[in-house]
């Protein structure tokens, strides 16, 4: 059996669109190809462009799963294309680019110019404040165990599949998704930032924010980092009423 | 007359330098409220559904919250005061939730894509809730002012007259429908939405509490067919007796005939 699998014929239907060309409408094409063993999506549609298309447009630097750029709606459902597997899927594939963020072309989108907003209004980096900044000074020791809490929210690439795949985010156009709670959650746990729980609610405390999530926890269930976000939200949204119903 | 806020407000910088506290009183009370009426209508099932175990026992409950056993007399009003209360919740509720529905019809259409084409079933089960609660609106609108103002309309026969012959059957039979998934799922989000009984393993325990959620739906639903049938029973046997109410025969003295 494993042998007849891979040789299976893939069919490919991609979804192509160019915005940036006048009259172009979106279609489906398929292209079909022989699976290979290991192939992943990446795999499979570097092929395409190499043999079959050169003008399929798609996104993708590492192929290891950790820069994030290879986000693409797989059978309906966000996913990394690098980090999927051919062998797991039906021999037909749909692949579409992922919504809320700009459309750069077919499954080509601009998610690092969304991610850049949401950090700038969510104010994404730790504060500290420091008298003067001495650049011989040792940094402070952090418990291992804390290190590890923030380096595990700290795994995030920004992929934007949680937005994708989220029903308020696609509703709500500046609702931060929870890749952006989820730096909340991150940065709030850090020492080094000096930000208490006010200062949080000014970020996300609205609709725009943790109390928009409607918990239908598509996020958690296709993030590919395998983020805690059901916990995380959670935890921030407990944090978040305490801190606005203190008066 | 200072206006000075009014001004503020008015062109959207009321949040500066200080976000609302309101957001996340709306969230918390919108919760509070769901919990508090999806636990209501628990017990609520369970006190329609004692006709099971008898007319005496539905009864004995009807008269038990008309305060017969503690005050020595019925008093249905006492009835109106906890409807009140609970139609109150409902429309807060109905207010708080009514934001999160999709707002224009390009919201609506964006979801229904999205709905279909991610096939997840939390985010199916979300636009679900979000129907029955459309539905609820109405539904429970007409049954909770009814009761409000007949309290003392609640017995084996008059239950079971208003759904044979009094025309109530359709609107309790949707009723049932939509309150035990939109309750049913809702009670399951709210775990989910403040991590209660998340233990160690949190996508473990969701897979338990959607477990739970389904065999509670089934079993309310089950329960509430049951019920159903019961009073729609009733109301067939005594469908010539207009205005019939049922007294046990064991009780001395008969408190109908007291107030006469």
């Amino acid at each position: 059996m494993a042998d007849n699998d891979s040789h299976r014929k893939l069919r490919i239907h991609a979804l192509r669109y160019n915005p940036a060309k006048a009259g172009d409408t979106p279609r489906i094409q398929t292209y079909e190809l022989e699976e290979a063993p290991g192939m992943t999506l990446f795999i499979a549609l570097s092929e395409i462009r190499e043999k079959q298309d050169p003008s399929l447009q798609f996104d993708f630097v590492c192929r290891a799963g950790i820069c994030g750029s290879c986000g693409m709606m797989i059978n309906g459902r966000p996913g990394l294309a690098c980090r999927t597997v051919t062998k797991d899927l039906e021999a037909d594939i749909s692949l579409a680019p992922l919504p809320v963020f700009e459309l750069i072309g077919d499954l080509s989108v601009n998610s690092g110019k969304w991610m850049r907003g949401m950090s700038e209004k969510l104010e994404t980096w730790v504060h500290a404040q420091e008298k003067a900044i001495d650049l011989k000074r040792i940094e402070e020791p952090m418990d291992p165990a804390l290190a590890e809490a923030v380096y595990e929210l700290d795994r995030c690439i920004e992929c934007g599949c949680c937005v994708a795949s989220c029903g308020t985010a696609r509703m709500r156009q500046d609702f931060v998704g929870a890749v952006g709670l989820n730096k909340i959650a991150r940065f709030r746990l850090d020492p080094r930032d000096k930000r208490a729980d006010a200062d949080f609610y000014e970020l996300v405390g609205d609709d725009n924010g943790v109390f928009g999530c409607m918990s239908l926890l598509a996020c958690h269930d296709v993030c590919p980092k395998n983020l805690p976000l059901q916990t995380q939200i959670a935890f921030l949204r407990r944090k978040m009423v305490v801190q606005g119903t203190q008066g | 007359m200072d206006s000075t806020p009014n001004v503020i407000a008015g062109v959207g910088l009321a949040d500066r330098p200080r976000k609302s506290r309101w957001p996340a009183r709306m969230d918390l009370a919108q919760s509070l409220t769901g919990l508090a009426l999806g636990l209501f209508m628990w017990g609520h099932m369970f006190f329609v559904s004692s006709i099971l175990l008898g007319k005496d026992a539905m009864w004995t409950i009807t008269k038990f919250f008309e305060g017969y056993f503690i005050l020595g007399t019925a008093y249905p009003g006492i009835v109106s005061v906890v409807v009140a209360t609970v139609f109150a919740l409902v429309i807060v509720h109905a207010f708080l939730a009514m934001r999160k529905f999709p707002a224009n019809y390009q919201q609506y259409r964006t979801f229904m894509g999205h709905r279909k084409l991610m096939a997840h079933e939390d985010t199916t089960l979300w636009w679900v809730q979000a129907l029955t609660g459309f539905l609820l609106f109405f539904l429970a609108a007409v049954h909770l002012y009814q009761m409000m103002m007949h309290p003392g309309d609640i017995g084996p026969y008059q239950s079971g007259e208003r759904i044979w012959s009094g025309g109530w059957g359709p609107l309790y039979i949707v009723m049932l429908l939509a309150v035990e998934f939109h309750g049913g799922i809702g009670l399951y989000r709210l775990a989910v939405k403040w991590g209660w009984f998340e233990g160690k393993d949190a996508n473990a325990s969701r897979k338990r509490l959607k477990t739970l959620k389904w065999v509670l739906t089934a079993f309310f639903l089950a329960l509430g067919v049951a019920t159903f049938v019961a009073y729609a029973k009733i109301g067939y046997q005594i469908r010539d007796q207009k205005g019939a109410v049922y007294t046990p025969s064991w009780v001395v003295p008969n408190p109908m005939e007291k107030a006469k």
